[in-house]
């Protein structure tokens, strides 16, 4: 299931209906986004999430059933907010479960790297100097390469 | 055609989205983006440089020889930084 929305998100009520009645679910596997205080070395004090509505949606949606095609997922959740937010506000959570957890931590670990390469969200910063765009990181787009020689690929 | 613009580049621009009627002669997105760069003002600032500009047409990432056609909707925008 994906989600874009504005307002914050309780973790637990999340991750409890993400397993909620399938006891074949063994584990469930997580990633929490938080917005940091820093950047490029500069203070942070917030930051606002744009995103392309409608396009947003499609690409989640298509990466959430990729990791599907690779992982036996029992369940699945992206929550990605968009808006103006502050240092220890929540962006995203990612959750997988299965039966097993190996396969939620990886599932979990490439809908993470694929977000932030795939889904169409810009950042930009308040900082002392004033607002700016965030640049993209060449370690992210690192990150999702890494996926595409994985040997669960094809 | 509908255009849209996001973060820096819809700054530049100065606009968020507008409606263009397409150029016979442009075929690709490579000749939307000459076309609009010749236009000049912000869309040939935003457009300057194309390695830190993506495009995405009818909503999926496309490379610079896609065709376009009147009726799609291409959305200009730099590299994502999402999550």
């Amino acid at each position: 299931m994906i989600r874009v929305q504005r307002d914050d998100f309780d973790i637990g009520i999340e991750l409890d209906r993400l397993a909620a009645g399938n006891h074949r679910i063994g584990g469930i596997a997580s990633f929490i986004g938080l917005v940091r205080d820093m950047g490029g070395g500069d203070q942070v004090s917030a930051l606002t999430l744009e995103h392309y509505p409608g396009m947003t949606e499609k690409k989640l949606a298509e990466i959430e059933l990729e990791a599907h095609r690779r992982w036996p997922l029992d369940a699945s959740l992206i929550i990605h907010r968009y808006g103006r937010l502050e240092p220890g506000d929540r962006i995203v959570l990612v959750a997988t479960a299965s039966p097993h957890r190996e396969a939620a931590l990886a599932a979990c670990h490439f809908l993470i790297d694929w977000l932030k390469t795939d889904a169409p969200f810009w950042k930009s910063e308040e900082t002392p100097q004033g607002e700016r765009w965030v640049a993209a990181r060449a370690e992210d787009d690192a990150a999702t390469k890494r996926w595409h020689s994985s040997p669960k690929d094809g | 055609m509908k255009l849209l613009y996001f973060a820096w580049l819809r700054a530049r621009v100065g606009c968020a989205e507008e409606e263009v009627a397409l150029p016979s002669e442009v075929h690709d997105v490579a000749g939307l983006l000459d076309w609009l760069r010749s236009r000049g003002g912000g869309h040939a600032e935003a457009l300057q440089n194309l390695s830190i500009v993506r495009v995405a047409v009818n909503q999926d990432y496309v490379a610079l020889e896609h065709p376009v056609r009147d009726g799609d909707e291409v959305a200009i925008f730099p590299p994502v930084t999402g999550g």
